[in-house]
């Protein structure tokens, strides 16, 4: 199927729906994506013909519930390459996956006198959990710097790993405010070297690239469903099965158990272990027609059309007059924070806004990247999805410089 | 002035004087003999605000000013607010700020009394900010800083 991107808008009903008078152009995808048909109907038929409780009816619209939550746990594991569908668990969203781990490997298998190393480049949801812990348990926190360019300093990486304590590496792969792509495989083979375990935060990555788990060798991986065109109130936290098999359960309660009595209880095998209560059923069925949608187009084409964009994008981002971009990655998705110099990011946004242009102003969940790079006061980002054209790139580069005539 | 029709109706919210005040803020320096001092924080967004102020003998304010990074909306209002408490009292200013919120949350202020004229005419340029939900908080964090200040707290914020 070739990449017709006027072809693919129509998918999304959003984006016929003008704001402020004005054609939307939607430059927040990386915050949350908007919605493809598709997905909205496979929800709705969901609920108008096939819904029940999961895993406890026996009676046929149980069963069709069942089978189709269990079907989106299958569509995960082949979308990710992960060996075996039992290694996929749901959760909320990325972030409940990642205080899974916090809580259940952190906790239940990591010991006290071992190192966590994140990056500077992390997401709150990938930095707050493991500061948790460490206060809790008193686990060190290391932090890998990021270099001027935006790039994982891997000297700084290998040195922070070089004296064996470091038990997790909990690293973005790829930025949600510098758009980049960390090498995740040399990650990997550098932690396991050292005797740490890797969790990878696909959040951004999985929206843009083709993510195989198998390949990366890394040991939990975790993404949102709404950044992937998906709906809110489910995520992804995959795990090789050995681990999650020796992990205590994260919350406790019904279709997390073997057997209770008041005396004990046993947990459930994984994934039930870690899905305590009725869960988001007609989410993993919206989640499973975004995988269908995104596998229909190609996750290469999706890739091509994006790199396209990312480099029209830097050419004419860089023409913008007092236009400073935050990170300048060679290996980079579709994600781009700025400043630009007489206008504050809020104020460029609401400004933005009135011209029919969505984009995010402040420190995108990532205050320390920002302090980092001395911009406390916060960027402006667009991002891309896989409806995003070059004319809307354009719209927003011809407005940033109306924008700074308008506060000059 | 170019852009106005581009970006719509935003003349209401970024009128002249506060896109100048919000350019060149009145009263953007520290007081270092300040009786009363409190940080404003806008966590959300990171705007953020140092107010100080110079008490008479008898309990006015003599002088204001103010240290911070923010938008244009919020550097603007702190810049005007600076301005229009000088020579009040705690009450007199308190009052203003109350008016001010409902200017800011509405557009209009019923509640403004004849006495409170002066101020709020000064303080009208910003009431545009009403059509702009997420900004109000822009606009309201230099009085809330004031009553922190006011009532000897350290910190305010407008969350
Ligand atoms: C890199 C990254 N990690 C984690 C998250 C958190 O995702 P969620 O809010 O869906 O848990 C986001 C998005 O906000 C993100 O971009």
């Amino acid at each position: 199927m070739s990449f017709d991107v006027q072809r693919i808008r129509q998918d999304f009903p959003i984006l016929s729906q003008p704001q402020h008078g004005k054609p939307l152009v939607f430059l927040d995808s990386g915050a949350s994506a908007q919605k493809p048909r598709a997905v909205i109907d496979a929800m709705t038929r969901c609920m108008e013909t096939a819904y029940a409780n999961v895993h406890r009816g026996a009676y046929r619209l149980s069963e069709v519930a069942t089978d189709a939550y269990e079907a989106a746990r299958g569509a995960v594991a082949r979308f990710i390459n992960a060996p075996d569908a039992r290694e996929v668990v749901f959760t909320r969203n990325s972030t409940e996956a990642i205080n899974l781990v916090a809580h259940s490997w952190g906790r239940g298998v990591m010991r006290p006198d071992q190192a966590l190393l994140i990056s500077e480049l992390e997401h709150h949801a990938n930095i707050v959990p493991w500061q948790m812990l460490r206060d809790e348990r008193g686990n060190q926190l290391r932090v890998c710097r990021v270099t001027d360019a935006g790039e994982l300093d891997m000297e700084d990486l290998a040195a922070k790993l070089a004296d064996g304590k470091v038990g997790l590496v909990a690293l973005a792969h790829m930025s949600n405010v510098l758009g980049t792509v960390t090498p995740v495989e040399r990650v990997v083979a550098l932690a396991h070297a050292h005797g740490a375990k890797v969790l990878l935060d696909g959040s951004q990555a999985v929206v843009h690239r083709r993510v195989d788990v198998a390949a990366i060798g890394c040991d939990f991986y975790c993404f949102t469903g709404h950044k992937l065109y998906g709906p809110t109130g489910i995520g992804v936290l995959w795990g090789k099965l050995g681990h999650l098999d020796r992990m205590p359960p994260f919350l406790g309660g019904g279709d997390m158990i073997e057997s209770v009595s008041f005396e004990k209880s046993t947990w459930a095998k994984p994934p039930a272990r870690f899905e305590a209560g009725t869960p988001a059923i007609i989410e993993a069925v919206g989640l499973h027609a975004a995988i269908d949608y995104v596998n229909a187009i190609g996750m290469p084409a999706i890739e091509a059309h994006e790199r396209a964009l990312v480099d029209h994008a830097m050419r004419k981002l860089s023409d913008v007059p007092g236009l400073t971009l935050l990170g300048r990655a060679q290996d980079r998705g579709g994600v781009f924070a700025f400043s630009l110099d007489n206008a504050h990011p809020h104020d460029l946004s609401t400004l933005l806004d009135r011209a029919g242009i969505c984009i995010r102003a402040g420190r995108h969940c990532a205050e320390p990247l920002h302090t980092r790079f001395g911009v406390e006061q916060g960027t402006a980002r667009a991002s891309f999805g896989l409806y995003t054209t070059p004319e809307e790139v354009d719209y927003l580069a011809g407005a940033l410089v109306k924008a700074r005539e308008f506060f000059a | 002035m170019s852009g106005g029709d581009f970006f719509g109706d935003l003349r209401d919210l970024y009128q002249e004087v506060i896109l100048d005040h919000g350019r060149k803020p009145r009263n953007f320096r520290r007081l270092e003999d300040a009786d009363r001092t409190a940080r404003g924080d806008n966590p959300m967004c990171g705007d953020r605000m140092e107010l100080f102020l110079k008490m008479t003998p008898d309990g006015h304010i003599a002088d204001a000013a103010f240290q911070g990074r923010g938008c244009a909306v919020s550097m603007a209002s702190a810049s005007l607010m600076t301005e229009t408490v000088k020579g009040k009292t705690p009450e007199e200013a308190q009052a203003v700020g109350t008016a001010f919120r409902d200017l800011a949350m509405t557009g209009q202020c019923p509640a403004c009394a004849a006495s409170l004229e002066d101020a709020m005419e000064r303080l009208t340029p910003l009431s545009g900010v009403h059509e702009f939900p997420s900004r109000v908080k822009c606009a309201t964090l230099a009085w809330h800083t004031l009553n922190a200040a006011l009532a000897g707290a350290k910190e305010a914020s407008s969350e």
